[in-house]
């Protein structure tokens, strides 16, 4: 889509609302709907856009294979991480109130720790799979 | 609407067709699901709809534009499909009429949820204080599925890149 001037210009003012948006529905979900499910499928989203105008190689670029491969699995690390942080400060696993000295705040980053552990692995493995499906070699007529 | 789009799905040989009736049903649904009050799914709704249709397109652009004909009438499956709305429909009316505060669900954990989920939490989007907070535990396992389900189609896609290109 290299010659469509009017795609490629929208395309990129388009980028940078969908990728605020894609953290504000994270930030903002304390208060209005969203979290992090969303907002990684969100974020996926802007990506895939960005490929499907700009062609693979160039979203590539912006966010490599390997990158995407770590976020895949640092997401739910980030979450099982979080409820270890809970047992090393003396609570249950997945314990939120003793991340911090007041509870209600402690609820608060807890929350804010898994919901991001979310967004990552759920836009991992979104762009992992784009990209293996838009990657792979274009079969002949026969679909062989 | 909806039922007009699944039945064509249904009636439908051209796979393009197909995946943008499939859109068409995912973004009716995702508007259905706001008006129930429910902006979180139907956010998630929308976004899936959308991504799924990249892929599914992506897909058409590796097979054939053509369902083939099918080699039998399908007779047996329409009976199994008739059967099984039957006994939905006749369950459905064991359950609780729609929106009936006096509902089992309504009474069981919710209410201490709404009342005291914005004081313990501080949060006071209540859809996520229940599963991240409350319900931690499932919110980690459907973690560890989505991180499974990428994980095996990772493995199952790049071995065959890997033999293409070996040969």
């Amino acid at each position: 889509m290299r010659d469509y001037v009017v795609l490629r210009v929208v395309g990129k003012i388009m980028m940078a609302f969908m990728l605020l948006f894609a953290v504000y529905v994270h930030f903002h979900s304390k208060y209005g709907p969203g979290g992090g499910f969303q907002a990684g499928m969100i974020l996926a989203a802007a990506i895939i856009f960005y490929a499907m105008i700009y062609g693979l190689p160039a979203a590539r670029a912006v966010v490599p294979e390997w990158l995407v491969e770590t976020m895949v699995a640092a997401g739910a690390m980030l979450y099982l991480l979080v409820g270890v942080a809970g047992i090393l400060l003396g609570g249950n696993y997945l314990d939120y109130f003793v991340l911090h000295a007041d509870p209600v705040a402690g609820q608060l980053r807890g929350i804010f720790w898994i919901e991001l552990g979310v967004l990552i692995t759920v836009a991992g493995v979104l762009l992992k799979v784009f990209y293996l499906f838009a990657g792979r070699p274009v079969t002949d007529e026969d679909g062989r | 609407m909806m039922a007009v789009a699944m039945v064509s799905i249904a009636l439908q040989r051209n796979l393009f067709a197909s995946v943008v009736l499939f859109s068409v049903y995912s973004f009716l649904m995702a508007t259905v699901l706001v008006a129930l009050d429910a902006v979180d799914v139907g956010m998630t709704e929308a976004a899936v709809g959308a991504v799924s249709t990249v892929l599914l397109v992506g897909t058409l652009y590796l097979v054939r534009k053509e369902e083939m004909k099918p080699l039998h009438k399908p007779v047996l499956p329409l009976v199994v499909a008739l059967v099984t709305v039957g006994v939905l429909a006749y369950g459905t009316l064991g359950l609780p009429a729609f929106s009936d505060p006096d509902a089992p669900i309504h009474q069981h954990v919710a209410p201490r949820y709404l009342e005291d989920g914005p004081r313990e939490t501080g949060v006071a989007n209540i859809v996520i204080a229940v599963l991240a907070s409350y319900r931690s535990y499932d919110t980690l396992g459907e973690v560890i599925v989505i991180f499974t389900a990428g994980v095996g189609v990772i493995a199952l896609l790049r071995r065959r890149g890997t033999k293409e290109k070996e040969r």
